[in-house]
């Protein structure tokens, strides 16, 4: 490796150094102020040294990961949420029995997986992230461990992922079985050499099986089953960032896949697509419909949204890049934003989280910023018009048209007037008037959670009003996927 | 620049009025109406200036026009344009606005700050509509109004408000991104045939179409004007929403909302599609008559009486609906009169009804009866409103009616006529109204009410010299409109001989 491969990774070696130095810290002093400081610092010192990295990039480092501006915008975005949700988390554990040291170091690691995913280009780096991510997420899920919900969601997680993985392993064996390489970028040449532009049986049962692995990260139906249950179980900012890093950074991985790999050239691939959009926007919509908790509820939606995501990444070429790219900072603001105010009203220290929608009856007059702020992020989950969400519908339907995509576009637009619905449930209870004026007022936040609800809703609606610089930023940077 | 401050000073005067009622409820009603007034202000600037009238190089007259760029690499601008017909569309608007808010005066009393905050956002929106000239912007707008109302319904309405409110959202929202996607189908097409992004109203409009494709283009945007105007079948929102919603969100709802669907079958569905549109006119003019009728009758079998003036608005915008696709200058102008007159002579009813449940705490007409000797100023006024619902010669409706009526029968004699018996029944049900309400022996156990206030009397005042003004000198309303519905015309004299000679 030269020099300047170190600068490429420097962001990777920033974030790695810091929670290397946490764990030792933890060893002779254990404090949660000191561990969040560390972290938080990390994080913010990694997201400050993309600029340097993007000095040098586009860059191979090793045959495994590709550091271009794909890859650095979007761990630039991971490295923001993670510095939200760090900064959500302290207010959340510092009420809690549970030793907090740990969890951060959790979440660094996670957040390293993550990043590693959107740089890989090769199968290898692919699985070594994934794994990264999802054995620190189950320590994530599983965290207050003298409680039962979280320990049977971290269960959950691990079995399904575990499966998963395997399922993934195959394809990817399968795939290397028929044209002997595992980076992305190589394969369709060297399947072209072999046997032509007609896929076969390996190829074909190894793309399946790829898509069935990233399906399962992704929550997509029909690998949805999960999501509900670790999203309810799991802390609320630990769901959050499942709900946004690990998503986010698997589907922009699936994006470079597509890209890098040519299967927009393979109509069944594409077919493959496009049924797991329509079924993924119509199940979780209408499964949503039938939650009485607010994070099943999410849960539901997160998978509706994650359709919407795939009916853009089907427009191919940098249409796609830019829709998704669009998408998927909306849908981190906006969700990360829902999950921000479930966190922080959890915060008073109750065994369980706040979750059950009885719990924000009448929220809207008992505490008007949390629950406007909770109003602003589900009206843009709905893709109301002065939030960032409106743009990102606008998206997804442009480049669904674009594409001439029909069936999938008209699923859309049945999918978010349903999805409408159970948001809008959601505002009708946080409207109605108090039952009863008993209910606990809520006492005042942690320090750390007014920046991160700042910077979230800031992002909201300025995203919402006037995108013209993020459009600019992601055509200067994501555009360069190599 | 005026025609940005018209939308800025609605949308942050909102907030404004929302954080002073943290210091006195009063000072967020005041600031609202204060807001309203300046905003009207300036829209009466500039219709003072409407005799330098702006040439848009071949788009007809523009009274302001204000384009700047908002995301360039997706051709989307921030354009607004201000003719004849936005004008009076915003006029109205303002009014309604300030009626409103003197109407919720006494009525709202929780939650002030936000109630102001909602109605500001709701006729910023509908500004916005009738302003925006650029699709996606206009798209933009016409979502923008929808949740303040959702909110306004919510919040402050009657027994069944959530119902109503989730309906109505889901209505106007799901038909929007039917549009949506039209619009979208229309720049994607615009784009291949001269690859300029752009969703500008002008450069869209001289997009050649298959017939095919330009029928389905149009009917996406047809439903979602038809929803909110509404047409039957789609009005089905409408009693609801009218209902339970409280003073103010009615007389928005009725006297605005319902006006940006035929102002965008006006200014969007029949200049971009005017072949499809024309080929359409027989099926929109057949439902405007349905909707006449079906509206007048099931207006005379409520004995709600807001549901019932709720029932009265599909009659009437079913009128607009036959002079907008009537195809011709008369009925189009009478179109306009009549969204205007409809505005006033409905907005002033809710008012009047509002009040009347303010006192009696019901609006079930079984329970009335005999008001006349209680509340002799009110119900006279009811009287005049019914009267001018109904369309006497003299006030507003009539002259729209007739030019509406008049205009059709030049071409469609047998649509004249059938819509003709919406004026015998809109006799019936506007007098039974009265005699139900206000005539006729007091009920037993009618509680004794005060008679409308000062207040009230001043918000009637202007409405009803409104509609007076309208119903003896319509000549300026024709003058203004005329800029505005030149477009339409141009079209619908083209289109007519071209296809003449296609077929």
């Amino acid at each position: 490796m030269k020099p300047a491969d170190f600068l490429a990774i420097l962001p990777f070696l920033i974030l790695m150094g810091t929670a290397i130095v946490g764990l030792l810290a933890i060893a002779f002093h254990r404090r949660h102020g000191l561990t969040f400081g560390l972290a938080l610092a990390g994080t913010l010192l990694s997201l400050a040294s993309i600029g340097v990295a993007g000095n040098v990039a586009p860059r191979q480092v090793t045959p495994l990961f590709l550091i271009d501006g794909y890859a650095l915008f979007y761990s630039g975005l991971i490295l923001a949420t993670t510095a939200a949700v760090i900064l959500l988390s302290y207010g959340y554990l510092a009420r809690r029995r549970e030793r907090q040291d740990e969890y951060y170091l959790l979440l660094l690691f996670a957040t390293l997986g993550a990043m590693a995913l959107v740089a890989s280009n090769h199968f290898a780096s692919f699985f070594i992230g994934l794994e990264t991510l999802s054995i620190s997420l189950l320590g994530l899920i599983a965290y207050p461990r003298d409680r039962t919900r979280p320990v049977e969601a971290g269960i959950k997680y691990l079995i399904l992922a575990g499966v998963s993985s395997a399922i993934l392993l195959f394809g990817m064996a399968l795939i290397y079985a028929r044209v002997g390489t595992l980076s992305f970028g190589r394969m369709v040449a060297l399947l072209r050499a072999v046997g032509g532009t007609t896929p076969d049986i390996y190829w074909l049962t190894g793309l399946a099986m790829i898509a069935a692995g990233i399906g399962f990260k992704l929550s997509l139906v029909p690998f949805h089953l999960w999501a509900p249950d670790v999203y309810e179980g799991a802390p609320a900012p630990v769901t959050g960032f499942i709900a946004v890093v690990s998503k986010g950074a698997m589907f922009a991985l699936l994006l470079r896949y597509y890209l890098a790999s040519d299967a927009y050239a393979f109509p069944s691939a594409l077919m493959m697509i496009n049924v797991i959009a329509i079924a993924s926007i119509l199940a979780g919509n209408l499964l949503a419909l039938l939650q009485s908790n607010i994070k099943r509820i999410l849960a539901y939606s997160s998978i509706a949204h994650l359709g919407y995501l795939l009916v853009a990444l089907l427009a191919g070429g940098a249409v796609a890049i830019e829709a998704v790219t669009y998408y998927l900072v909306a849908y981190f603001v906006m969700t990360l934003g829902a999950f921000a105010i479930v966190t922080v009203l959890s915060e008073s220290g109750a065994e369980a989280d706040l979750d059950a929608l009885e719990d924000y009856r009448s929220l809207l007059w008992r505490n008007p910023w949390l629950g406007g702020l909770l109003t602003a992020m589900l009206l843009a989950l709905a893709g109301i018009p002065l939030t960032v969400g409106f743009m990102a519908k606008f998206y997804a339907v442009e480049a669904g048209i674009g594409a001439r995509m029909w069936p999938a576009v008209f699923t859309l637009v049945v999918g978010s007037v349903i999805g409408l619905f159970y948001y809008l449930r959601i505002i009708v209870v946080m409207a109605a008037p108090a039952l009863t004026s008993t209910r606990p007022r809520h006492g005042a936040l942690a320090w750390a959670a007014y920046p991160a609800l700042a910077i979230l809703t800031i992002a909201l609606i300025w995203l919402g009003i006037y995108p013209a610089p993020l459009i600019a930023l992601i055509r200067l940077t994501a555009f360069h996927v190599g | 620049m005026l025609l940005l401050w018209i939308f800025l000073v609605l949308l942050i005067g909102g907030p404004v009025a929302w954080l002073a009622a943290a210091r006195s409820p009063n000072a967020s009603r005041w600031i609202a109406l204060f807001v309203l007034t300046v905003d009207l202000a300036l829209v009466l600037t500039l219709w003072a200036q409407h005799h330098g009238a702006l040439d848009l190089t071949g788009h007809g007259a523009w009274i302001a026009d204000l384009d700047l760029p908002w995301m360039p690499t997706l051709g989307i601008r921030f354009h607004l344009g201000l003719d004849g017909l936005s004008l009076l569309l915003i006029l109205l608007t303002l009014v309604l606005g300030i009626m409103a808010v003197a109407a919720s005066w006494s009525e709202i009393t929780e939650r002030v700050g936000f109630f102001h905050l909602n109605l500001l956002w709701t006729i910023a929106g509908t500004v916005g509509v009738f302003l925006a000239l650029d699709l996606f912007l206009f798209f933009f707008f016409w979502e923008l109004m929808l949740f303040p109302m959702y909110f306004l319904i919510a919040v402050w309405g009657h027994e069944r408000r959530v119902y109503a409110a989730i309906k109505f959202f889901l209505f106007t929202q799901g038909s929007g991104l039917l549009m949506f996607v039209a619009i979208l189908a229309l720049y994607f097409i615009h784009y291949r045939q001269t690859g300029a992004l752009t969703f500008d109203y002008f450069a869209l409009s001289h997009t050649r179409l298959d017939p095919s494709i330009e029928m389905w283009l149009m009917l996406g945007f047809f439903v979602a004007f038809a929803v909110k105007l509404p047409a039957v079948p789609l009005h089905t929102w409408l009693p609801d929403a009218h209902t339970e919603a409280p003073t103010a969100g009615s007389v928005i709802l009725a006297g605005v909302l319902l006006k940006t669907g035929a102002y965008g079958m006006l200014r969007f569905a029949i200049p971009l599609f005017p072949t499809a549109s024309y080929d359409f006119a027989p099926v929109a003019m057949t439902l405007g008559i349905v909707g006449i009728l079906y509206g007048a009758v099931l207006a005379f079998a409520q004995h709600d009486m807001k549901r019932l003036v709720a029932y009265t608005s599909v009659s009437h915008l079913g009128f607009v609906l036959l002079g907008i696709y009537a195809w011709n200058a008369l009925a189009l102008q009478g179109a306009v009169v009549q969204m205007l007159a409809h505005g006033l002579s409905t907005g002033a009813l809710f008012i009047l009804v509002g009040a009347l449940q303010e006192r009696l705490h019901t609006r079930d007409l079984r329970q009335m009866g005999g008001l006349w000797t209680r509340v002799p100023r009110l119900a006279a006024i009811g009287l005049f409103l019914a009267i001018a619902s109904l369309g006497l010669p003299g006030l507003g409706n009539f002259v729209g009616e007739f030019l509406i009526l008049l205009g059709t029968f030049t071409r469609h004699p047998a649509f004249a006529a059938a819509a003709t018996v919406g004026l015998v029944t809109a006799v019936i049900y506007a007098l039974a109204l009265v005699q139900r309400a206000f005539h006729g022996e007091p009920r037993a156990g009618l509680r004794v009410v005060p008679d409308f206030s000062a207040r009230h009397m001043t918000i009637m005042a202007v409405m009803l010299a409104a509609l007076v003004w309208l119903g003896f000198n319509p000549q300026p309303v024709f003058d203004t409109a005329r800029s505005g519905l030149d477009n339409v015309q141009r079209i619908a004299s083209v289109t007519r001989p071209l296809r003449a000679l296609t077929r």
